[in-house]
């Protein structure tokens, strides 16, 4: 096995025996990231030199606790290459969200999470591709380039932590970070054969992560299994006294302690529930049937699973596309030019005879010029929404019907422990084939924000392939219950050899 | 429902975006055919539910009203498109005559 091949406990081993070194391994990653990411495109910002440097010093600290007997003490990350998308702030290493209006900030701090990864010996290889502050489902949103799906280059790896999906898909990072605030971690993990896990709203700090939506945006691992997943979860979830949202509740990240080894039926007792609304039009045959049978896997496994309801699954997109837009038209008011970013400026002339307007009109073209179409459109749908004599037909109406979208999961959850079904309808599509219709782009999320929107967790898992493209299976729990998702989701996992399956690159 | 490019001009003034005469008209068709979309929600009767803003049941988190350290101010404006010749302040062109 190659050394970029290996996931976070298989590399630990190796580090802790002294079979390899981080510098070897990083040094292989890097390796692999020049071979192929001219093709895969993933990243927008590499590190190598500081990566080198970091990997230096995490051998030392090996070779320290090797000598005292003492590997098992090691910090759970300590040499491990990561990825990180470039939504999350990273200290002296630019930090563009994807846009144009951030081309050249570098941020003075790092987000509450690199703190963490940092802390627990992660190395940074990079920042990756997205779709411009996460606005999304292709990672064509970004303002530099689209991101190629490994499985087939001429198709999007989803979105919008795209990059972040790829570069996991494509062994050019052990894991990566990214953002869900609609699906953006789930959806790009199954268009590309990874693990991508949206912890519950409130698990995982967003300080020093670039707002998009404030009362959905999380911040979540792409990983080449489920117990990398977990152990990922481990290091970043927890209260941060910087983010008020954020809160302390227990998750067991030990995902082996979860399924007893040689259990027949490890998921005995576990009450499975499948949406009959996930299973109609628009959802593609091939996908259907691969979600079908992991389902059958699970029965097998000992799981119960029985037919549930969330009625208005139908309207999570019209809401998610109201609430979202207009918190972002919010969030990104921030941008004109003053503090950091993009500044454009009106003629000398104008500022000459009326240096109020011409201030007003720097700043129009400082965002009219930043922001891209997506973003642009997006800020103009929120500003609409929250607009005098609209707020109650859109906005108000929308926090309505969000309330009656977390109340079906209330209610489904009083019968079963998880929701399963396909994280997105249809597999990878072509790069181009949906960019010019923003509600067909908006469609791919379909089954990814109703979770977002109720605020609990969800992971998507590779199930199968339809026409050699992957498929995702979506595993949802209550809120803070990622122990039991975590759990259902290994067992699968250990009963099947999907996600050991890699791109022909 | 349909939007008018009066109407997007207005938000995109509201929005403080400059847009061309293309795309205000392209943002015209797109707007209007995502509203028609969202219009679906007029279906519901939501008149005895109450909004949700946040999933999270909590209020007003303080902490104590202590100084904590904070980034020198070389760091804060280490990415200002322009700042003073001392680099304690951001700066931007005067809008109010002397």
């Amino acid at each position: 096995m190659k050394l970029y091949e290996l996931t976070i406990h298989q590399a630990r081993a190796l580090l802790a025996r002294g079979e390899i070194s981080a510098s070897e391994l990083t040094r292989a990653v890097l390796d692999r990231i020049n071979a192929v990411d001219a093709r895969v495109q993933a990243y927008l910002t590499l590190v190598a030199e500081r990566a080198l440097e970091q990997a230096h010093a995490a051998d030392a600290q090996w070779a320290e606790h090797r000598r005292a007997g003492k590997c098992g003490e090691t910090p759970p990350l300590l040499g491990i290459p990561m990825a990180i998308k470039d939504e999350i702030c990273t200290r002296g290493v630019r930090t563009t969200a994807g846009s144009k209006i951030l081309d050249n900030f570098v941020p003075p701090y790092d987000a509450t999470v690199m703190e963490k990864l940092y802390a627990a010996g992660g190395i940074l290889l990079g920042k990756t591709n997205q779709d411009e502050f996460a606005m999304g489902s292709s990672t064509e949103n970004s303002r530099y380039f689209a991101t190629h799906n490994p499985w087939d280059l001429e198709r999007v790896p989803g979105g919008s932590s795209g990059g972040s999906a790829a570069a996991v898909a494509a062994d050019e990072a052990l894991f990566a970070l990214g953002t869900d605030t609609g699906g953006s971690v789930r959806q790009p993990a199954a268009l590309t054969n990874t693990v991508g896990l949206r912890p519950t709203y409130g698990r995982v700090s967003r300080y020093g992560v670039i707002a998009f939506a404030s009362s959905l945006d999380q911040v979540g691992p792409i990983a080449k299994d489920v117990r990398d997943a977990a152990t990922i979860l481990g290091v970043i979830a927890g209260h941060d006294p910087r983010e008020a949202t954020s809160v302390n509740v227990p998750v067991e990240v030990h995902v082996e302690a979860l399924i007893k080894a040689q259990d027949l039926a490890p998921l005995h007792g576990v009450r499975v529930g499948v949406p009959r609304e996930y299973f109609g039009a628009g959802l593609q045959p091939g996908v259907a049937q691969a979600v079908r049978a992991a389902i059958r896997v699970l029965e097998a496994l000992g799981a119960a699973t029985q037919e549930v309801t969330l009625p208005h699954t139908d309207y999570s997109l019209p809401t998610y596309y109201l609430l979202a837009p207009a918190e972002a038209s919010a969030n990104l008011a921030r941008y004109d030019g003053v503090k950091y970013g993009l500044r454009l400026e009106e003629s000398n002339e104008m500022w000459e005879v009326t240096p109020a307007l011409a201030w007003g009109a720097s700043v129009r073209a400082t965002r009219g010029e930043g922001f891209g179409a997506e973003v642009k459109r997006r800020i103009m749908l929120g500003t609409y929404a929250l607009s005098a004599g609209y707020y109650d037909a859109y906005y108000l109406k929308a926090q309505q019907v969000r309330t009656l979208i977390k109340q079906d999961f209330d209610r489904a959850f009083e019968q079963v422990d998880v929701i399963v079904g396909p994280t997105s309808p249809i597999v990878a599509f072509k790069i181009g084939e949906r960019a010019d219709d923003p509600l067909q782009m908006y469609l791919a999320d379909v089954f990814t924000l109703g979770q977002a929107l109720a605020g609990i967790p969800a992971i998507s898992i590779p199930c199968g392939f339809d026409q050699g493209l992957p498929v995702g299976l979506q595993i949802a729990a209550r809120a803070f219950d990622e122990t039991r998702l975590l759990q259902v989701a290994y067992a699968y996992e250990q009963a099947t050899e999907w996600h050991t399956r890699k791109p022909g690159l | 429902m349909a939007l008018t490019r009066v109407q997007v001009q207005h938000i995109a003034e509201l929005a403080k975006l400059k847009l061309t005469a293309e795309e205000t008209e392209r943002m015209t068709q797109q707007l209007s055919a995502i509203l028609d979309y969202a219009a679906r929600l007029q279906e519901l009767d939501t008149a005895a539910i109450p909004p949700t803003a946040s999933v999270v049941p909590l209020h007003n988190v303080l902490r104590a009203d202590v100084i904590q350290p904070s980034l020198p101010p070389s760091a804060v404006l280490a990415n200002a498109p322009d700042k003073d010749d001392g680099g304690e302040f951001f700066r931007v062109k005067a809008i109010l005559k002397e």
